[in-house]
Order: structure tokens, then sequence, then C-alpha cells
């Protein structure tokens, strides 16, 4: 027999021949995702992106492009997705540049498919402006832009939303590590800064 | 490269020797508690805790109660998105598979995503004996296998190593798998962590094939989840050609929305945070992004055996969260090593009886004792599994399996108090030896200001070996009875 047949048999076997019906199952948590008392979703989820050491800008869409600019600092070298509709001057479009050229980037302007406030996440589905995984991952600084709109209260919210088959990166602050007695240290493998603009109005 | 727990000797033996190791112990107490102190503190912000456990469990229950049907709608589903499926029994038949996947492709190296799953089956072992070099890219992982050493918790594989000895394994050792450590490296965690950064790099952006494991697998929509901190995972996931993940069988969840509740149970769980830095999830193939030749390697290794025990199949709930490890007290005074398993701590200790099977193996036997019984692994478990529970149900189960041994000295000193206590006049002649016994100079406090023997003359040093014994007291109950007891009922 096949390792497919045999381990399918052994899962037959082992549940026996009296299937018990299938169960549904309470969802009882479903849209009680939590928000501290008087806290507003987009002040809750400002506060919790800062709480995992990244910085965080809020501007309006007219001052968009130049909260942009503040975010990158001066990186000599900036990459964008394609279809993304923000003016970065300087910055090289992604011609399907290899992983080695990637690593000679020092930021990526991205923008994201929804930020969750009780977690501080943003969630990227690497649609148009938000760039194939590897182009949010290999530069030092990741710059993602988030409106406020796109802001849901919790985890629940946010699986409601995505779409299951979409390549998805969810990111709560910069790459860290606690593998050295504990000590958290921001930086290992992605990006060691990320700095999220926040528009609104 | 990579040490394996093959050949470990039984858990009281390796608990002997952890226990006088004063260095582990101090790594230990500070990493458990302070991941104790951040999980409580994030478990408390959520009102519905125990109503997402609760749920959770059920999820994890429907799924093993119809899971040969999840696993085809899975299998349907990663097709039909471009993965290739594959299964296996056990870990030769896994190794196997990925070991395939890397010489059709003529690939001598590959990265690693941490992965229980991976570690369980011996794949970097199985690989390194037919010429593939598997690296991790996990920094603890790193730390371990750059060692020669073994892990010992589930989520920080390294806790036993202090900073101090990092540095030094990164400075001796690094140069042969690669990129040198820098000359100037310091024993700032920052730096070490900036010379893993620097030498894993050059791997990743070499590697033509990754492995990983999954932390679920969507039936459903076939997507496949990876939580991580430190992007290792993300970079093996998205620049390789050719991606291949072993999965257990038990890591399905029947449908996308199913893992709101994990999502939100696992990481405070595990490493107390809101949420963990890296989230990954992929469908099989994504033309133009990342890995276009995509493996997912199904595997049993041990699942329908615990499957086929319908109390304790509810271990297959377990998200690999640690959380139980944390909690332990026996765990956090002995590490992970002295399990001799991959899964250690109170997971560990049921885990791999249900498993493996009990009867056959003295390392494995010994895992249910390896336990106080005192219920804090179960009450933090985010799916609600009975650890406790099931640790006593493993015992009976070691203990049948033993009925027909020569009897141990244990059985034998029980059979030998059973007569002892049996009887009155044998009971008071046990007392009087029992009293002289109390007269032998102390030499240990116990709590509580009772003193303690810490060494008995054979066969009672197989006791007090690992443990000591209270003093018995000098006068027995009876003995003060008479002496005392009946005046004062008299005078009354």
């Amino acid at each position: 027999m096949s390792a497919r047949d045999d381990v399918l048999a052994a899962v037959r076997a082992a549940l026996g021949p009296e299937r018990r019906p299938a169960v549904e199952v309470d969802r009882a948590y479903r849209g009680r995702d939590p928000l501290p008392a008087g806290a507003g979703v987009v002040d809750l989820f400002v506060e919790r992106v800062e709480d995992y050491r990244a910085t965080v800008t809020r501007c309006t869409a007219a001052d968009l492009v130049d909260a942009v600019a503040q975010a990158l600092g001066g990186a000599a070298r900036v990459v964008v997705p394609d279809g993304l509709d923000l003016d970065v001057p300087g910055a090289v479009p992604d011609d399907a540049l290899t992983a080695t050229a990637l690593d000679a980037v020092d930021a990526v302007v991205t923008r994201a498919t929804l930020g969750i406030a009780e977690t501080g996440t943003v969630v990227l589905d690497h649609g148009p402006g938000q760039g194939r995984r590897a182009l949010s991952l290999v530069p030092d600084l990741h710059v993602c832009v988030v409106e406020a709109g796109q802001v849901v209260r919790g985890v629940t919210d946010a699986v409601a939303r995505l779409d299951p088959v979409r390549p998805q990166t969810w990111v709560s602050g910069p790459s860290a590590t606690s593998d050295i007695e504990l000590d958290r240290v921001e930086g290992v493998h992605g990006p060691r800064r990320l700095h999220v603009v926040l528009v609104e109005g | 490269m990579g040490a394996t727990f093959v050949g470990m000797p039984p858990f009281p033996e390796a608990a002997r020797t952890a226990l006088a190791d004063t260095r582990l112990r101090r790594n230990l107490g500070h990493a458990t508690a302070t991941i104790r102190a951040k999980r409580a503190a994030v478990v408390a912000e959520l009102d519905d805790w125990e109503d997402l456990r609760r749920q959770a469990a059920a999820v994890k229950d429907e799924t093993l109660t119809h899971l040969d049907e999840h696993l085809l709608t899975l299998e349907a589903a990663l097709t039909e998105r471009g993965a290739i499926v594959h299964w296996a029994r056990d870990a030769a038949d896994a190794c196997a598979v990925v070991a395939e996947v890397a010489r059709a492709h003529g690939i001598d190296e590959v990265v690693k995503v941490k992965s229980m799953a991976t570690q369980e089956i011996g794949l970097n072992e199985a690989l390194a004996a037919r010429g593939i070099a598997a690296w991790e890219t996990d920094l603890a992982e790193l730390i371990v296998q750059l060692g020669d050493d073994l892990p010992s918790h589930i989520l920080v594989p390294a806790i036993h190593r202090g900073r101090s000895e990092i540095r030094e394994i990164f400075r001796t050792r690094m140069a042969a798998a690669g990129r040198p450590a820098p000359d100037d490296l310091t024993d700032d965690p920052a730096a070490l962590a900036g010379a893993a950064r620097l030498h894993l790099r050059e791997k990743f952006l070499a590697a033509r094939m990754a492995v990983s494991g999954a932390n679920f697998a969507v039936a459903e929509t076939g997507t496949l989840v990876v939580v991580e901190s430190e992007g290792n995972g993300r970079m093996c996931l998205t620049l390789p050609e050719v991606l291949v993940s072993v999965v257990g069988i038990e890591k399905v969840v029947p449908t996308y929305a199913d893992l709101d509740l994990f999502l939100r149970l696992l990481p405070r769980s595990s490493t107390g945070e809101r949420m963990n830095p890296y989230t990954s999830t992929w469908a099989g193939v994504t033309p133009g992004d990342g890995p276009q030749e995509v493996h997912v390697v199904l595997l049993d290794n041990g699942r329908t055996r615990a499957l086929a025990d319908e109390y304790a199949r509810q271990v297959l709930r377990c998200i690999r969260c640690s959380a139980c490890l944390n909690v332990c007290p026996v765990y956090e005074r002995v590490g992970g090593h002295a399990y001799g398993s991959v899964y250690p701590g109170p997971i560990g200790a049921i885990l791999n009886p249900l498993l493996k099977g009990v009867g056959s193996d003295p390392v494995t036997d010994s895992l249910p004792y390896a336990s106080t019984l005192c219920g804090a692994c179960g009450d933090v478990c985010p799916v609600a599994i009975d650890i406790p529970g099931i640790l006593v149900h493993e015992r009976v189960k070691v203990v049948d399996a033993h009925r027909g041994d020569r009897p141990k000295a244990e059985a034998l000193a029980m059979r030998a108090a059973a007569w002892g206590l049996g009887e009155a006049g044998r009971m008071a002649l046990g007392e009087k030896v029992s009293g002289l016994v109390g007269r032998l100079p102390r030499r240990r406090g116990m709590p509580g200001g009772r003193g303690a023997l810490s060494w008995l003359p054979f066969p009672g040093s197989r006791w007090t070996g690992a443990r000591d014994l209270p003093t018995p007291p000098v006068e027995s109950f009876r003995a003060w009875w008479r002496r005392a007891g009946r005046d004062e009922e008299v005078r009354r």
C-alpha cells in the first residue's frame, strides 16, 4: 500500500467505525474583539504599534507624500512595489529584482491590506501597492502606509475580511528575537525598523 | 552536525545530572519566571479567555473526530493550488521525501525554519547522511546546531545557554559553517544577533530550497501558516525556489475562519505577546511571488496511535505553545534535556508515550512519572488539554505494560510496606526502628522547619539519591498515647 493509503487507513482504524456527526462549534467570541473602555480603534492601533517599538506618523492625505519622505529619513536606495499610488522621489520600481539586488536596498514603501488595533499588527496580502513578499522583507526599513479606515478592532475581524488563498504577511513591529537570555533584540532577519504612516481624515 | 536524543538516560537519571547544574537552573528560573509574568499579563487583557480555550478545544476535537475527511479536503485544496502533496507513515518516509526533492534539483544545502516536526523526525541527521547540509535559521536553533547541542525548550531551544557561552559558540564554530563571527564579537545580545544576521543572510541569499513546518493547515483552502518572530521564517518561505513543508496530520483546522481563535491563543500563550512579530500564510504556489515549487508532507509518525486512544487523543489539540513548560515546577528545575525528547516538559511527558507507545523504551516509560501532578500545566493550556489526567492515564498504561516483568525495587518496597503496616505488632516494631532513624543526625532542613535525611544506606539510597526523606518523628503517635494521651483522657 502507498503511504497515503496507510496513513488514511490508520486514521480510520483509530477513529473506529462509528462516526460522530459533525458538531457546529459555538462562535460566541466572534465580533467581541476587546477594546479598552474609552479607546478609539485608531488610537489603540497607534498605541499598540508603538508598543512594539515601531514608529508611527499620523498625517492627512494631503501631507502623505511628505510624511513618507520623512519616514524614509534620507535612505539612499528605496524600492517601491508595482501599483503603489504614491510619489516617492528617487525610488526604483520593483522590476523582478533578485534577492541579492534587494539586499542592496535600504528601504521599501508599501501599503497594507488592513491594520489590527488590538494587537498593533499590519497585514499585507501582497496585492497592488504591497509588492511581492520578498520586497517588504529584505530591505532594512519598511515604511507601511495604512489608511485609518483600514484599521479593524481585533484578530477575529481581520480574519473575517482576509482572502485565505492570497499569501499574507502579518507584521507586528520590527523583526525581533528573545532567544538570548530572553533579552529582546530588534532586528534579526527581517527589517530592523518598521515605520507606519497612518493616514486620517 | 547536530546531536540526537538517541541513548538518553531515563528521566530520573537525567534529572539528577541536570539538578546539579546551577547555571542551568539559574537560566531556567529566570526565563520561565519572565515568560510566566508576560503571559499572565496579556491573558488578563482578554475577558473571554476561558471561552476561547473551550471553543479552541471544541474545534480541535471536532477536527480530530473527522480527521480523514479533513485531510482529504486539505490534499485536494493544496493540489488545486499547485502544491505537491506527499504522505509519510513515519520519520523514514518523511525524510526520504525531503531528500528526494533536494536530489531531484541537485541541491546539497537547504535552509530551515524552526519546526518541531522536522526535529521529531531527525531530518537534519537524515539529510546529512545523504550528503545534504540543513542549516537552522532560527537564532536559538542556530546556537543549538553550532554548539552540537540539543534543544531544551519548544519555544526557546537554547534557553539553557547564557550569553557568554553563545559568544564562545559563535567564535569557535561559525567559521566552519559559513561566514565567521566578527573578530570583536562581544556577548551583548544585540551584537550576537547581529553576527547571526550576517552569517545567515549569506545562506538566505544563496539558498535554493527551504524546509519548514506549519503551525496550522487549513483544509478548506490549503492555507499553511507559520508563526515566528525573527523573519528567518519569511526568508525561508519566500526567497528559495523550492519549499517543502513537513506538517503533522494534527495541524489541520477545517476552515480559514478557525484561525481567528488560534491566532489569539497562540502568541499570548507562547511568548506572552498580543501577536508575534511575523505570521506568514500561503496556499500552494503564487505565480511571481515566492517559491514556484511547493511540497507538503503530511506526517503521521505515531499521531494515529495517539488518535486511537479516545480519551488521550486530546493531546493532538496541542499547538506547541510551551506554556505548560513555563509553569511546570519539574521542568523549571531540570530543564528540557532530562526528558530525552524534542518535546520536553508536561506536554512531552504525555506526547512521547502517546506517539511512541509504552512498554519498550525505558526513557519513554519514565516520562509519565516526571511530574508532581500539581495541575498548573492543565490550567494554562490554551486548548485545555487535561495534561494531569493523561499523565495518570499513561502511568496506568506503563504499569500494565510491565505486569509480567520481574518486580522492581519500588514494587518490592511497597509489598514490604504492606506487610509491615498490615498487622499491629509488626507496625509497632517498625515504629521503634523509625524512631531510632529519627535520632540520626539531620542533614538538611525541609520547608516548615522539619529535619530531613539526604542519605540512607542501601537500599534506602535508591530513594535518597533523588529525594530528601523527612526525618521520622522520634516518638510515634501510639507511643505518645501510651505515655500521655490516655492519662489525659482519664483526667477528663
